[in-house]
């Protein structure tokens, strides 16, 4: 862990400047870094982004496959969501099955995506309580320099936008793909805003040394029209009411941003 | 618990599926110091949750390598027993128990004084015997308590509750059904004398406002939660020095006895 530390010379000023609402690489409290998003990088997937996110950088690809539905919702498709957290992505990830912040990572993203009822679920029935489609989204992140999940929640948005379905008939209660292709139904677009606290102030998109000085982590996913649709506190500190409530406020803002990098109107 | 879908979870009198109002949280029940070998423990049960917690600790760390220089390493299991639940839960931790872990752990460790322990571990378990919604708030409230009576220095006991959404009308306390056919949930841990929200998540729908109004009802509910853990506690430490007091008194007794 040690490369990856900040050194306690560098990450007192960082303290001293939040303290004074600066940033080490300039930023106000409420910028994010410059964010990059690319679509359809993997011919192979129904479904693929990258986002960059400073230098931060995290790739998502889609799979669709035919499955079983869940038994208490026959009449829906399944999402499911994983994340991987790639040795050559940063010194302190390791190989191996999936530690305790790839599983947050990915079941935040989850959140998002499922409580805003991004997908249409309903649309991707074959058969009720037999057959429906499986629409994987697997988070790959290749480069870690803090806050992967509004970089992964935002990569993952984009590859489901950027995701097509094969067309199909069903022929003796089998699956065919017929040519051509249409997009994965989508009726939402839910961003992840994350704000790190350090005493009384915020700052949205902490970098890896600031999540290292942070006392605590906060992320909330905003939907196409301002609905809070998934909460995250993490980190071993904690909020004020009233900074939970100033962090809605801004994340509100920093959602529309954000969410114009993926869907352009 | 029958399988077959409510049709409405509140009524025209703004009852509740289970007979509570709105903002009435589920009967409360707690004992602590209930396990032997632990070195501090707690039972809850919160509506038909019921859930124990143990704490061993601070005590040496194995492996090694996960001790930490300048405090202890708070570690926390949070597990549900295979027939907590309808279907059976295999008894390997979920994605869903690991992610619970973590954040109760976060809930938890800023309620530590950990520097008074560097290298050492705390260990935590959590399991959860039978399960009805709002199992990670009642888990924390047992936890915090299984700390305090294992003598870890705290700053504050830990209290948590759910608010959420249910058919239109913000609640207290969510049980499993209003849970899963409600519009949102969000479970929120707190400590009182620090004014500090040390667990927040949320899954659901939610204006701005209704966030607001939520998590207010959820703070609400967890200082009615700490009146009740605080009672716990004393009623223990009354029930050890009772339990004292008699043992001297025996001895007492006996020594005069056999003096005569």
């Amino acid at each position: 862990m040690a490369s990856v530390m900040a050194s306690k010379v560098r990450q007192k000023r960082i303290a001293q400047l939040i303290a004074r609402g600066k940033r080490l690489d300039g930023r106000e409290p409420y910028d994010y870094r410059e964010v990059q998003v690319e679509s359809g990088l993997i011919e192979r997937a129904e479904g693929s982004a990258r986002v960059r996110l400073g230098k931060s950088e995290v790739l998502v690809g889609t799979k669709i496959e035919v499955g079983e539905p869940f038994p208490d919702t026959p009449n829906e498709g399944v999402l499911t969501v994983n994340a991987e957290l790639v040795p050559l992505a940063s010194p302190s990830f390791e190989p191996g099955p999936p530690d305790e912040n790839s599983v947050e990572l990915a079941r935040v993203v989850d959140r998002g995506i499922r409580e805003s009822k991004a997908i249409a679920l309903e649309d991707l029935v074959v058969e009720p309580g037999k057959k429906v489609f499986v629409v994987f989204v697997d988070v790959y992140v290749l480069n870690h320099d803090g806050n992967l999940i509004d970089a992964s929640a935002l990569a993952a948005f984009g590859a489901l936008m950027n995701t097509k379905m094969s067309n199909y008939e069903i022929k003796e209660g089998e699956v065919k793909i017929k040519p051509g292709y249409k997009p994965l139904p989508m009726r939402n677009y839910p961003v992840a805003v994350t704000f790190a606290k350090f005493n009384d102030k915020l700052v949205v998109d902490p970098g890896l040394e600031e999540e290292q000085v942070m006392d605590a982590r906060l992320t909330m996913t905003i939907e196409k029209d301002g609905k809070v649709c998934a909460v995250q506190k993490g980190g071993d500190g904690y909020f004020t009411a009233q900074q939970i409530f100033e962090a809605g406020k801004i994340a509100r803002e920093k959602a529309v941003e954000l969410r114009k990098l993926v869907v352009k109107e | 618990m029958s399988q077959k879908k409510a049709e409405k979870l509140i009524d025209e009198k703004d009852v509740r599926i289970d007979g509570r109002k709105l903002e009435e949280m589920r009967p409360i029940k707690i004992e602590v110091g209930i396990l032997g070998n632990a070195d501090g423990s707690a039972y809850i049960e919160q509506g038909k949750n019921k859930i124990l917690a143990a704490v061993y600790g601070p005590r040496e760390i194995h492996p090694k390598h996960q001790a930490l220089p300048d405090r202890a390493a708070l570690r926390c299991r949070y597990h549900m027993a295979p027939f907590s639940v309808q279907e059976r839960k295999s008894p390997a931790p979920s994605r869903r128990e690991q992610e619970l872990s973590k954040v109760i752990r976060e809930a938890l460790e800023p309620s530590i004084f950990t520097e008074y322990y560097p290298r050492t571990a705390i260990d935590l378990f959590i399991e959860v015997l039978q399960a009805d919604g709002g199992t990670r708030c009642a888990g924390i409230n047992v936890a915090s308590l299984a700390l305090a009576d294992a003598g870890i220095p705290m700053r504050d006991l830990v209290s948590a509750c759910a608010a959420g959404k249910v058919e239109g009308r913000i609640v207290l306390d969510l049980n499993d059904m209003e849970d899963k056919g409600g519009e949102a949930d969000m479970p929120l841990a707190y400590m009182p004398n620090h004014d500090a929200i040390t667990l927040l998540q949320m899954d659901g729908m939610l204006t701005g406002e209704e966030f607001e109004q939520v998590v207010n009802l959820a703070l609400e509910g967890c200082r009615q939660i700490n009146q009740v853990q605080k009672e716990a506690l004393r009623s223990k430490y009354v029930a050890v020095k009772e339990q004292g007091e008699k043992e001297e008194e025996a001895e007492a007794k006996g020594e005069e006895e056999g003096e005569e």
